[in-house]
């Protein structure tokens, strides 16, 4: 029961840590639980439909398709984090002062979450769909199938509370800062994920330059302990990155960095954005 | 500038040569993975498939290689890696990580 519970904590976690960010991300906005539950049920379904033609993506594209599916679920929620971070550079600033005059909730905020929501849905997705597989293997093998299954929905339940652990500790933070580091917590999930998705390609065989390993850390931080999993998704920590998954990196924060600054200049003001 | 397009062409050619991966077989059954030590090429993509002949899923899941692939039951994929320098690379089924352990050899 214990294994199973561990093996399915082990899957949530990055979901679990983005639904955290998400949900501190989106402080104030009222319909921000109707999206992020509505993302974490989307990305169910989709995982159980994922579960189910598992073998049919596994055989896709040569024996590629997995990996060509996961690259592109990584590489659709890196342009929504960039959408969302670029808006909040517009924005940010405005719903943070909002919110400490009149402390109370803003009703402009719903334009991003459309693409948190799908962030969240597609986090769920990922992750979801290897616990729908394992959970459903444990039932098909049937042999003292039920306390595994309560271990994988302990799990579950332990991830949720991983989550709420990752929501309450970012609002610990004050008000004036939060959307700052959210904005550059999501810049860094989203290099991980741009540097994950760059090794997928590289799996299925269509992007193999520059597949030589910078640096072996496994012997300070492995990436398969609990530690090293959740800085893997948090800001993409891999234990022996590619060079090319360390130039994607590296390319993904530049972008985004450009991007907000880009968003933050306002032409119609004529004022230099100087006033940092 | 003609001798360095000249050696471009020539590596264009060469390359997929080169690049062409080493084919190996990895059989999953009981939750355990046969051969469980596998030699491989050092410095050569190598393609591996993994059948698994379990009625249960799998996840081929490698730090060292830098690999994760769920094999459905009753089914078989596809994994590519490499290039690696000579050492020892372990694989486990993240599914069962009790039993179902190997490791790759680049020799």
């Amino acid at each position: 029961m214990l294994g199973a519970l561990i093996i399915v904590f082990r899957e949530v976690i990055e979901a679990g840590l983005i639904i955290g960010i998400v949900l501190a991300a989106t402080r104030g906005v009222p319909t921000r639980g109707r999206w992020v539950s509505s993302g974490v049920v989307g990305g169910l379904l989709g995982a159980s439909v994922v579960a189910v033609f598992a073998g049919a993506i596994s055989d896709a594209f040569q024996g590629a398709g997995q990996e060509l599916f996961n690259a592109s679920v990584l590489a659709i929620a890196v342009v929504m984090l960039m959408w969302h971070n670029a808006w909040m550079a517009r924005h940010g600033r405005e719903i943070a002062a909002e919110m400490r005059t009149i402390g109370v909730a803003v009703s402009e905020g719903a334009k991003p979450l459309t693409a948190l929501a799908i962030v969240v849905g597609l986090a769920v997705l990922r992750e979801g769909s290897e616990v729908v597989l394992f959970l459903y293997g444990i039932m098909a093998s049937g042999t003292s199938g039920s306390a595994l299954l309560v271990g994988g929905l302990l799990g579950i339940a332990a991830g949720a509370g991983f989550t709420a652990l990752t929501y309450f500790g970012l609002l610990a933070i004050p008000t004036r800062y939060i959307f700052s580091v959210t904005s550059w917590l999501i810049a860094l999930l989203a290099a991980g994920m741009a540097s994950q998705a760059a090794q997928y390609l590289n799996n299925a065989g269509l992007v193999v330059a520059l597949g030589r390993t910078v640096w072996d850390t496994s012997w300070l931080l492995s990436e398969g302990g609990i530690v090293g999993r959740m800085l893997h998704a948090l800001i993409g920590y891999t234990e022996r990155p590619t060079e090319m998954q360390l130039a994607v990196y590296i390319a993904t924060l530049i972008a985004m960095f450009l991007l907000m600054r880009f968003a933050r200049y306002r032409p119609q003001q004529r004022v230099p954005a100087a006033a940092e | 500038m003609r001798r360095t397009i000249f050696a471009l062409a020539v590596l264009l050619v060469l390359a997929p040569a080169a690049a062409r991966a080493d084919d190996l077989t990895l059989t999953i059954k009981g939750h355990h993975f046969t051969p469980a030590e596998l030699k491989v090429k050092a410095n050569t993509r190598v393609k591996i498939t993994v059948v698994n002949n379990d009625a249960t899923p799998e996840e081929f899941e490698s730090k060292a290689l830098r690999v994760e692939k769920v094999i459905p039951g009753k089914s078989k994929g596809v994994v590519r890696i490499g290039p690696l320098k000579p050492g020892r690379y372990s694989f486990v089924g993240e599914y069962h990580e009790d039993t179902a352990k190997g490791v790759v050899i680049a020799e």
